[in-house]
């Protein structure tokens, strides 16, 4: 279901689900969303949702109502829009038509219980054919209920994950084909993104390590002294980071102490760190 | 005893960047040396009813107990250590009062919850757990996982059907064989292990060992072990980076020094000089 988030400020203030046919917003108290400024008029707009379309229109406002910096009349919301109303902000959070799609997926992720009582139906039946195939038709059952539990999933989101999952499954346990290994449904993204991000690597410039170079290729890598003065640089999708671990002072990048928060590092930074300086750069 | 200066405790939790809430809750009350996790599972807000009633109930009642009786006194009843058998009656009283929601309230019918959690006393660490949240041990620079998952994938793993590796890439990691508050009674997975000095104990629900490798866990505990709350901010950042498919929540336990029990008049005394 759309919605909208009210904010000032950058504040949040609350969440307004757009239920219903009309949804007016003004000063007056009888508005569905009332905000009390007087830069809003008693009755300053409108949002109609018409299935899962919205349409936001100014009732003649004194001050006028703006979508994303603009003064509107009549708009058709899209998700992420920003309304405005004097110093007021709407967000409008549309349905995003992609979380059907992406539902079943979701599902697969969330954590269900699965009833020993339905794995040892499908086993005991197993049992009963014989030793070797039983193996195989206790996984054919667990898999049997995954799968029911996984449509139960998409079906009906909420209360009946569980209830699905916990159900006996005997009808799967005479398929004793051999249980093929459930495989390469979700890739670990970790190791392929992790390739794709860019490669930094830092240059030491003083001390007895000096001209040494340094490939960043971990998502974590330590420098410094433990119990005098270390720093991490972690490797992440949005780049290289530096953050100070242990040590009364913060290391420095060019010549400014980074606090204790991460320190975002761009090409040919200088960074001093236990007497040290070294420079950080990218290689590809 | 006040475990607080024995232990470092640092926590973190995060819905990730798919949920829109978190379904995990967790609680740690360091003089009392107690930490639980869990992960709850259910519709709309019931995952997170059912995670949050699991680490208030337990972590409450633990207190209660425990200003009353201590872990290492003997049981009467069955001569060995108290503590697994207060341990085991505070995650069943939990257990009863989620199932008692689920059954009662139809907005929380089928709730339930995975549970790790680990009671520090007398230089050991008492760990129950049911379902897919883990507990690691870093011990001399080597990580190794303490809890076995009770989940499906995890008896597919034991019977051999599919390698570890295989297990990585399966379709249904998120079914598990147990959990707290869907049937009314449960038997927990209680374990006890002694503790050394330097070891940390890490805490986490599925969002985490799904999304980071065992190597990098292990490389975030050795690289910033010093300092436990950005090791914390870091394994999470690390799920998150990596899609962050799911609620990342992690608790992390260093031993600072040992802690044994004072046991007696002279012990105790000895523990009122610290």
């Amino acid at each position: 279901m759309a919605k909208l988030i009210l904010s000032m400020d950058g504040l949040v203030l609350k969440e307004i689900p757009l239920t219903k046919e009309r949804t007016t917003i003004g000063r007056k108290p009888h508005n569905d969303i009332q905000i009390d400024n007087l830069a809003v008029s008693g009755e300053h707009a409108v949002i109609v949702t018409i299935l899962n379309d919205c349409f936001l229109e100014d009732l003649g406002s004194t001050n006028g109502t703006l979508v994303n910096g603009n003064p509107v009349k009549k708009h058709f919301l899209q998700s992420n829009d920003v309304v405005e109303l004097g110093k007021y902000r709407l967000k409008f959070v549309g349905e995003a038509p992609a979380a059907a799609a992406t539902a079943e997926k979701a599902d697969f992720e969330k954590t269900m219980v699965l009833r020993p009582s339905a794995m040892r139906a499908g086993a005991d039946q197993a049992r009963a054919m014989g030793a070797g195939a039983a193996e195989a038709a206790r996984a054919a059952a667990a898999q049997h209920v995954a799968a029911t539990a996984t449509a139960a999933g998409i079906a009906d989101k909420d209360n009946k994950a569980v209830a699905a999952a916990a159900m006996p499954a005997p009808a799967a346990a005479p398929a004793v084909a051999p249980a093929p290994v459930p495989a390469a449904a979700a890739p670990a993204a970790a190791p392929a993104a992790r390739s794709s991000h860019p490669l930094g690597a830092i240059q030491i410039m003083t001390g007895g390590n000096a001209g040494k170079e340094l490939e960043l290729g971990k998502p974590l890598t330590t420098l410094g002294k433990p119990g005098v003065q270390v720093a991490v640089l972690t490797r992440r999708p949005q780049g290289y980071f530096i953050t100070h671990v242990e040590g009364t002072n913060p290391p420095t990048v060019n010549g400014q102490a980074i606090g204790t928060a991460p320190h975002a590092l761009k090409d040919h930074d200088l960074i001093e760190l236990a007497g040290v300086k070294m420079e950080f750069f990218i290689k590809s | 005893m006040d475990l607080s200066q024995a232990l470092e405790i640092s926590s973190c939790t995060d819905p990730g960047m798919v949920r829109s809430h978190n379904e995990d809750s967790i609680a740690a009350d360091g003089a009392n040396g107690l930490v639980v996790l869990a992960d709850g599972m259910g519709g709309y807000n019931a995952g997170e009813v059912a995670s949050g009633m699991a680490t208030t109930v337990i972590t409450t009642e633990m207190q209660q107990l425990l200003a009353k009786v201590k872990p290492f006194e003997i049981d009467p009843e069955s001569n060995k250590i108290l503590a697994a058998r207060m341990v085991r009656e505070q995650v069943l009283k939990a257990n009863a009062s989620i199932y008692h929601a689920a059954q009662t309230q139809p907005q929380y019918a089928g709730m339930g919850t995975t549970l790790v959690m680990c009671l520090f006393y007398d230089n050991k660490a008492l760990v129950a757990h049911l379902g897919d949240s883990r507990l690691y041990r870093m011990r001399d620079n080597v990580l190794k996982q303490v809890t076995r998952d009770h989940s499906l994938l995890q008896e597919q793993i034991d019977s051999g059907l599919i390698t570890p590796e295989q297990a990585k890439h399966a379709q249904h990691k998120n079914l598990v064989t147990k959990a707290l508050g869907i049937d009314p009674t449960v038997e927990p997975e209680i374990r006890e292990y002694e503790v050394k000095t330097g070891d940390i104990y890490l805490l986490c629900s599925d969002g985490l060992c799904d999304m980071v490798e065992d190597g990098d866990i292990s490389m975030t505990l050795e690289a910033l072990g010093a300092n436990l709350k950005l090791a914390a901010q870091q394994l999470v950042q690390m799920a998150n980076d990596n899609g962050g498919k799911d609620n990342v929540s992690v608790i992390l336990v260093r031993v600072l020094r040992e802690y044994p029990a004072a046991r007696g008049v002279m012990g105790k005394f000895l523990g009122w000089l610290k």
